[in-house]
């Protein structure tokens, strides 16, 4: 049971990007948008969160991730505790609805999750009290939502409309929940040509059925593109039966200069960090005109004060 | 104890039998159906009127739990949940803790469930010691000691010389062997069916072929040995697709089904049901109906429990890291129900699957009506509505995926060996 909307259907806790509406995503990005200038300001604070107790719940490691939370969070004047669980109670045996209890009882009012195992946050979720609000800040291979807002964002930003634009996806697809939650907000805002881009063994069964179009030759999927979104290559992957080797990798789905111009000439570059660079992108391309990948860290900390804003005052 | 059932719905799925009789028990055994014997002077009277009298179910697949896993069930509480089930014989794989590789064990296992005087319970040995699937376990002691199979579980057997001696071995003695195929190297990482729902919900996919491949190496090796085979679980179409043409073919291979199996598919995973978390994985709609079809013309002999009861806390984790399992015993007869309903099925065939061809797999003398034959038997209301919920369950397992629906068939009296084993509390 999907649990993400109350009764008003105002968003109680953001899980996953599927099942919410265009609108609720716009809104979520205008909210976003009034934070910017906050974060652009001398004194980059609101006290919309005063008193609030926002944990970091972090079953896996993550730096930029959770540092952009704790940033957004303190914007907005909420108090932060970091946990960094794998290094303490998941070692003691306790599982995880029992961390959860004992820091809801702590007076917690928002939970930011991430866990190695896909649905960890509806999990929690499922289980907290009614008014603590969880943030999906990444669960195993499934939904990464903030990430995929924020990259929404970004689009937005620099491509102004979604209805005419071609977004291809590059890299990964298998194992990232990145991946997955920009499909759902690509195809939810109206993007008209979603295109995913890798070798077979990185695809996952039935992929089309997200409603993407599966390309194996960067050639044919980057072409006419508008915006290109790569995906981090976990180094595992670099050995067993999926990839022979990142030097193939990088000669076949790496993003170069070369590659890149197959695209449209105004296309845009983005990417999750942290890049490894030749491996799925060329240096020249990370630090080149068309890259937008600062820009997207930026708007990031945005995303997330607007997301916990929403979530606080549903 | 002398017994007259009266007013009841006899159906006897071997002696295509359907029609409204008494029947009559004594000394433990079927005496007479429809006319009381001479002298007949019955101690206790049950009136079936508007129920339906049938041979007790017999279940090819039971966790009870015991040895080892204790505190998640205990054959106390399952032998009750198997007689409130209606069902009278049932199988239990050896993946115990220890696995039942041992004649104590097994003597044990049949000791302490006789002593409960409920249900009959019929070990599976395991086919290699330990479940490791190295060597080979001493099966004709361990059917001295009251295997009536031999299988291995849900662990790997992917060394196929080993599977092909295990094979040869147990034919030796004429002991079937009981197998679910699943190619481990395919399924290892694996937690649902590879398709278009767990790569929306990014949970790791086992395929089909992981089925049909093993399904295939099992058949030809049952071929080349001549060992009779029983194919645990079958949930692919594909795989119905292989054992309908093996059979065809000829070849003496029978096959079952989990009761789970006939009705859900990974769309009821919904967001991370754990409760869903079923070992074979739920796979498509498109396989869920070719399960259905196949029990419907036969190529599918049985359909099981699969009872595996769970812990809360072992189904209370992350999808993956779940238990998978469900628990089954007291379901057995109301999903053979919907399904008989849903698919069109004469009431007659649908019970046989519960019956007599689970009996013939496992070649009990169980599963008939006969005067003469042991008075097992499953009286129940066909049309009785009850909900599904952990206090309606006397399995210590809770776990279900259809915890909160309501489901029609309700077991009345459950008879073991001519002895009322079961009395449903009137509600």
């Amino acid at each position: 049971m999907q649990r993400q909307l109350n009764k008003n259907g105002e968003l109680q806790h953001l899980l996953t990007i599927e099942g919410l509406s265009a609108a609720m995503l716009h809104h979520i990005l205008d909210t976003a948008e009034s934070f910017v200038g906050v974060t652009e300001r001398e004194v980059k604070k609101v006290p919309l969160l005063r008193g609030k107790a926002i944990f970091n719940l972090f079953f896996e490691p993550s730096t930029r991730t959770r540092t952009t939370f704790e940033i957004a969070a303190k914007r907005l004047s909420a108090d932060v505790i970091n946990l960094n669980i794998s290094a303490s109670s998941q070692s003691k045996g306790e599982t995880l609805l029992d961390t959860v209890n004992n820091l809801s009882a702590m007076h917690a009012d928002m939970f930011i999750v991430r866990h190695a195992q896909s649905g960890a946050a509806h999990l929690i979720a499922n289980h907290v009290a009614p008014e603590i609000h969880v943030i999906n800040a990444g669960d195993g291979r499934h939904a990464h939502p903030t990430q995929a807002l924020l990259d929404m964002y970004t689009i937005r930003h620099f491509k102004r409309d979604f209805h005419e634009l071609k977004v291809a996806i590059i890299g990964d697809i298998m194992h990232s929940r990145v991946a997955r939650s920009q499909i759902h907000a690509l195809t939810t805002l109206g993007v008209p040509e979603v295109r995913v881009i890798a070798p077979k063994t990185l695809l996952p069964k039935g992929v089309e059925h997200l409603g993407v179009h599966p390309y194996h030759d960067m050639a044919k999927g980057l072409k006419d593109v508008d915006v290109l979104l790569m995906l981090r290559l976990q180094n595992e992957r670099m050995q067993g039966a999926l990839l022979p080797s990142a030097q193939e990798y990088f000669k076949y789905y790496g993003l170069t200069p070369e590659k890149l111009a197959l695209a449209k000439p105004d296309a845009i570059v983005m990417h999750p960090g942290p890049m490894n660079r030749g491996i799925e992108i060329d240096s020249a391309v990370a630090d080149g005109p068309q890259s937008v990948i600062l820009p997207q860290v930026t708007f990031g900390i945005a995303v997330r004060m607007a997301v916990m804003s929403i979530l606080a005052g549903s | 104890m002398k017994i007259h059932i009266k007013n009841g719905r006899l159906i006897d799925p071997k002696n295509h039998l359907d029609r409204k009789a008494d029947l009559f028990i004594a000394a433990g055994k079927v005496v007479s159906i429809g006319d009381p014997p001479q002298g007949f002077n019955a101690s206790h009277e049950i009136d079936a009127n508007g129920l339906v009298v049938c041979p007790g179910l017999v279940d090819l697949s039971a966790r009870l739990r015991e040895p080892g896993y204790e505190y998640r069930a205990t054959l106390e509480s399952e032998m009750e949940a198997a007689i409130a089930g209606g069902i009278t014989s049932l199988a239990c794989p050896p993946d115990t803790d220890p696995p039942l590789d041992e004649p104590g064990l097994v003597e044990m296992l049949k000791y302490r469930a006789r002593s409960l005087n409920q249900a009959h319970v019929f070990p599976v040995g395991a086919l290699t010691q330990g479940l490791l699937g190295e060597n080979l376990t001493e099966m004709a002691e361990l059917r001295d000691a009251g295997c009536v199979a031999f299988s291995h579980a849900e662990k790997p057997l992917d060394n196929a010389l080993v599977m092909m001696r295990a094979m040869q071995y147990a034919s030796t003695f004429d002991l079937p062997v009981w197998l679910r195929a699943q190619d481990a190297s395919l399924s290892k990482i694996g937690v649902a069916h590879e398709g278009e729902v767990a790569t929306r919900l990014g949970l790791p996919g086992i395929p089909t072929c992981a089925e049909t491949i093993a399904l295939s190496k099992i058949l030809r090796l049952a071929e080349e040995t001549g060992a009779r085979v029983h194919i645990c679980r079958i949930s692919s179409s594909e795989g119905v697709e292989i054992i309908r043409q093996a059979k065809k073919q000829g070849l003496p291979v029978t096959c079952d089904v989990s009761a789970n199996h006939i009705h859900l598919s990974d769309r009821d995973i919904g967001f991370f049901d754990s409760n869903c978390h079923l070992i074979p994985p739920l796979r498509s709609l498109r396989d869920r109906d070719a399960l259905k079809r196949g029990l419907k013309d036969g190529t599918i002999d049985a359909v099981c429990s699969d009872h595996t009861p769970v812990d809360d806390d072992a189904k209370l984790l992350p999808f993956a890291e779940a238990e998978a399992g469900a628990t089954g015993l007291e379901l057995l007869l109301p999903l053979t129900l919907k399904w008989a309903e849903e698919s069109n099925v004469p009431l007659t065939d649908a019970l046989s699957r519960v019956t007599s061809r689970p009996a013939d797999v496992l070649g009990i003398e169980s599963g008939i009506l006969s005067p003469g034959a042991v008075a097992d038997l499953c009286i129940f209301a066909p049309d009785t509505y009850w909900k599904i919920e952990p206090k309606s369950l006397k399995s210590q397992g809770k776990n279900t995926p259809f915890l909160g629906l309501e489901m029609k068939g309700r077991v009345r009296y459950t008879l073991v060996g001519g002895h009322i084993v079961y009395e449903a509390t009137p509600s």
